[in-house]
């Protein structure tokens, strides 16, 4: 006879301020097999746990129902607290009277009504529960880190030298990620690539990194502990054991005119190219859709030129399968384009350009060697508007947060190109400042105090070009919404930062959340930020919000250090969320098997004592099913259940849903 | 006469709906009250003969809610459960239950507004149908007249 215990969590006001929960109580008390419930303002706090574990010993309560948030927050806090009883943790379920019911309903008797109802299903739950046991799995001790920026190095880095193998894969020709292309970092105005390419080679050389780059991910299959990634190496065209990356096939190349990715299109490229001098690994790669031997078969400069005899126009994708156990995915953010922008000219104008466009006007390995010409006419600009929340902020264009980073990049464009250009004039438009890190703010007010930077509190409605000059047509809503007209020579937008184009793919190819904006999603936003809601994958970087440096590096040594406690066991637990199959009614239709996703379904022949088979029924491999549990609405015998959610509780469930007053009275 | 006030039960999966309507919670968007949630790991598991049970429960209406189409956590499931859905729904004309009162969406976990518009949707969908008497009626024919009524 099962003896459940109900406690009723008030959240401090935030369950009781619209649920009575000492009513919740009282009714619950009413259910049969209830022995005993309460209500208390904590009960994930220690003397809430504590209340808890005296009710177990006191009423030899054999389950217990915890009616407070959602079981994704605190079901491991209370199933620990019960299995400390010695009742297995199963036995323990949560009411969430929180998210489903007191903060989406208004105070009053059906809110509390709905709480009560919400018990009584759990309880009927609990009492027919079993108990299950943790299963054990073994660890692929190997991490793949997806995305090659500067938060995918990091993560590298802290994995490997932890004593773990890591396969970093990168999608470009090379790593470096976005941090490669800028020029100084605020607030220190440290030179980008200084500090970023010494973590580069140490990639290359670690002894436990397996650096893939061009290549992505094409499927992933498994679970924590034992992933299976299939990964696409794509084709350079180049053998790189032979490369020796002398460069002279890229200087040989005939065609010279692509624009530059790595320079955000504010320079030129040839089809075999290195992105910049100094990528890794430094091995260049044929653009197929550009190359002139590709379209025509004309071309073979590059080839007759390499005396390593490295070109190799046959090369072909390679599909490589690596076993790893975790996954941290660091694939960074991409920003919106000037043509994203009807008002101020929709790409049109060329010198309108983006933020990382102006980075690379000011980088020193950039088009210009680091002289700020425009792009149009390669003159000095003698005023640059730069305008800030380009995009971000702004419901209109579908975009209502906010990328974060723009405010301090925007000031720091502003004064290296005073810096660059001591007589030259800089105004930005802002919406509001928002410098919220460590010297971010002394920055800024460096910004306008030492170098003379123009802040205009207000938005630009237009931009139009007459007469060579770009006119900046805007509000100062300091000075009560005045017109404001700027004749500028440049116009720098801080485009907003966006999840990549292909990140709901890869989203879905690994199984994880993502948000409306196609950000991943994490797998609780205060307590869990860097995983994601699938066990064993860590989110690092951009790819998640958009984040400054200083924030991806802390998060990917966050992820590389969930990576690394997982690594510490040699067997992981799992929870026993299984489906089985039960042989004696098994008719073996095996419908199960062609519905199951993980191919977790095998066949078992069932011999009598003679050795002959008397059926074939199916076993469950506890290794591989991961409990969707599809096969068990498909089983036409109902010989398959799934712990946990098994039919029994569900139909019990489903019985309490609505309550029948008769039976309490 | 009070207004009908009709029970619907919602059946979703753990992954994308059940954390869409925790979305909903943490961002206190309210909708009508309604609704109760029973938890599976993924809409694949849900057996669709648990419906006609809620329905003789009590129940007037149900949403059924999984991830996305290319979403599931499991790879499959939502879309084993759209092809049971398919084949549910004739079932149901057959037994003379309206296949409005069953509601089949997707909701993400990043949508909560979605959440909260697919119950107050749901609510006044049915409570314009009216209380469910279907089941009740189909509980008082005999074994002996459902084969009159199949011979038919
Ligand atoms: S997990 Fe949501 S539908 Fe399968």
């Amino acid at each position: 006879m099962a003896r459940i215990g109900v406690f009723i969590c008030h959240c401090g006001e935030n369950i009781a301020s619209t649920v009575d929960c000492g009513k919740v109580a009282e009714i619950s008390s009413k259910i049969p097999g209830v022995v005993f419930s309460t209500d208390y303002k904590y009960m994930c706090s220690d003397p809430g746990q504590t209340l808890i574990k005296d009710a177990i010993k006191k009423y030899k309560l054999t389950g217990v129902v915890v009616g407070a948030c959602s079981p994704r927050m605190h079901e491991p806090t209370f199933r620990k607290v019960v299995a400390s009883e010695g009742i297995n943790p199963f036995f323990c379920e949560m009411a969430n009277i929180r998210e489903h019911c007191s903060w989406v309903h208004p105070k009053g008797e059906e809110t509390t009504q709905k709480a009560a109802d919400t018990i009584r299903i759990l309880v009927e739950k609990v009492r027919n529960n079993e108990p299950l046991y943790p299963i054990k799995v073994p660890v692929t001790k190997r991490a793949l880190v997806i995305g090659g920026g500067i938060a995918g190095i990091q993560a590298s880095l802290d994995i490997a030298n932890a004593g773990n193998e890591v396969i970093l894969i990168e999608k470009e020709p090379s790593i470096g990620g976005h941090m490669a292309q800028l020029s100084e970092t605020f607030p220190t105005l440290d030179c980008s690539q200084c500090i970023l390419t010494p973590r580069m080679v140490e990639v290359a050389q670690h002894p436990n990194i397996t650096l893939m780059s061009y290549s992505e991910v094409e499927s992933l299959e498994g679970f924590i502990g034992n992933f299976k990634a299939t990964i696409r190496k794509k084709a350079r065209f180049i053998n790189e054991e032979l490369c020796n990356g002398c460069g002279d096939c890229t200087l040989k190349c005939p065609i010279k005119k692509i624009p530059d990715e790595f320079n955000a299109e504010m320079g030129k490229r040839p089809a075999i190219y290195v992105p910049f001098p100094q990528a890794v690994p430094n091995k260049p790669v044929i653009d197929k859709d550009n190359c002139t031997h590709f379209k025509n078969g004309k071309c073979q400069f590059c080839k007759t030129n390499c005396s390593a005899g490295a070109i190799d126009f046959d090369q072909q994708d390679q599909l490589i399968t690596v076993d790893v156990g975790a996954i941290v995915v660091a694939t960074g953010f991409t920003i919106k384009g000037t043509d994203f922008f009807p008002e101020y000219g929709y790409g049109k104008y060329k010198d309108v350009v983006t933020g990382l466009q102006f980075e690379r006007l000011l980088s020193s390995s950039g088009p210009t060697l680091g002289e700020v010409r425009r792009p149009s006419d390669g003159k000095v600009p003698k005023k640059v508007v730069f305008i800030a929340c380009a995009g971000s902020r702004d419901p209109a264009k579908g975009i209502e947060y906010c990328s974060k980073i723009c405010c301090m990049y925007t000031a720091k464009h502003a004064m290296l190109y005073k810096h660059k250009v001591p007589d030259g004039e800089a105004d930005i438009f802002y919406m509001d400042i928002r410098a919220g890190g460590k010297n971010y703010e002394e920055f800024v007010r460096r910004a306008v105090e030492e170098d003379d930077v123009n802040y205009i509190r207000g938005r630009v409605s237009k931009v139009y070009e007459k007469n060579g000059k770009l006119i900046v047509r805007g509000v100062d809503t300091l000075l009560n919404s005045t017109p404001v007209e700027i004749e500028a020579d440049m116009v720098v937008l801080a485009t907003a930062s966006v999840a990549h184009s292909d990140a709901e793919s890869l989203a879905q190819k690994l199984h994880i959340s993502y948000d409306s904006y196609n950000f991943f999603s994490e797998a609780h936003p205060k307590l869990r930020p860097v995983e994601t809601n699938t066990a064993g994958i860590t989110l690092a970087g951009a790819c998640q919000a958009p984040k400054d440096i200083p924030e991806s590096v802390a998060q990917a040594s966050a992820a590389a250090s969930k990576t690394i406690a997982l690594f510490s066991q040699d067997l992981l637990t799992r929870e026993p969320i299984i489906a089985v199959s039960n042989k004696s009614t098994c008719v073996g239709c095996f419908l199960c098997q062609s519905v199951c996703p993980y191919l977790a379904i095998e066949r078992e022949e069932i011999k009598d004592r003679n050795g002959n088979i008397i059926k074939t029924v199916a076993s469950i491999n506890s290794g591989l099913c991961q409990g969707c549990g599809t096969c068990v609405a498909f089983c036409r015998s109902k010989s398959i259940d799934l712990q946990g959610y098994t039919n029994n509780q569900v139909f019990s469930e489903v019985s309490a849903l609505f309550e029948r007053s008769e039976e309490y009275v | 006469m009070s207004e009908f006030e009709p029970k619907i039960v919602a059946f979703v999966c753990n992954w994308c709906t059940y954390a869409g309507a925790d979305l909903a919670g943490t961002s206190r968007i309210k909708y009508a009250q309604n609704v109760r949630i029973v938890r599976f790991p993924c809409t694949g598991r849900i057996d669709f003969m648990l419906l006609l049970k809620a329905f003789e429960e009590g129940a007037d209406g149900i949403i059924v809610s999984g991830c996305h189409p290319a979403d599931c956590h499991y790879t499959s499931g939502n879309y084993h459960a759209r092809r049971r859905w398919m084949v549910f729904k004739d079932l149901l004309d057959f037994i003379g239950i309206d296949s409005r009162r069953i509601v089949f969406s997707w909701v993400s976990a990043a949508e909560g507004a979605k959440w909260a518009h697919l119950v107050n949707d749901t609510v006044s969908e049915i409570r314009n149908l009216g209380p469910m008497k279907e089941y009740k009626n189909l509980e008082n024919v005999s074994s002996n007249k459902i084969g009159e009524l199949i011979n038919d």
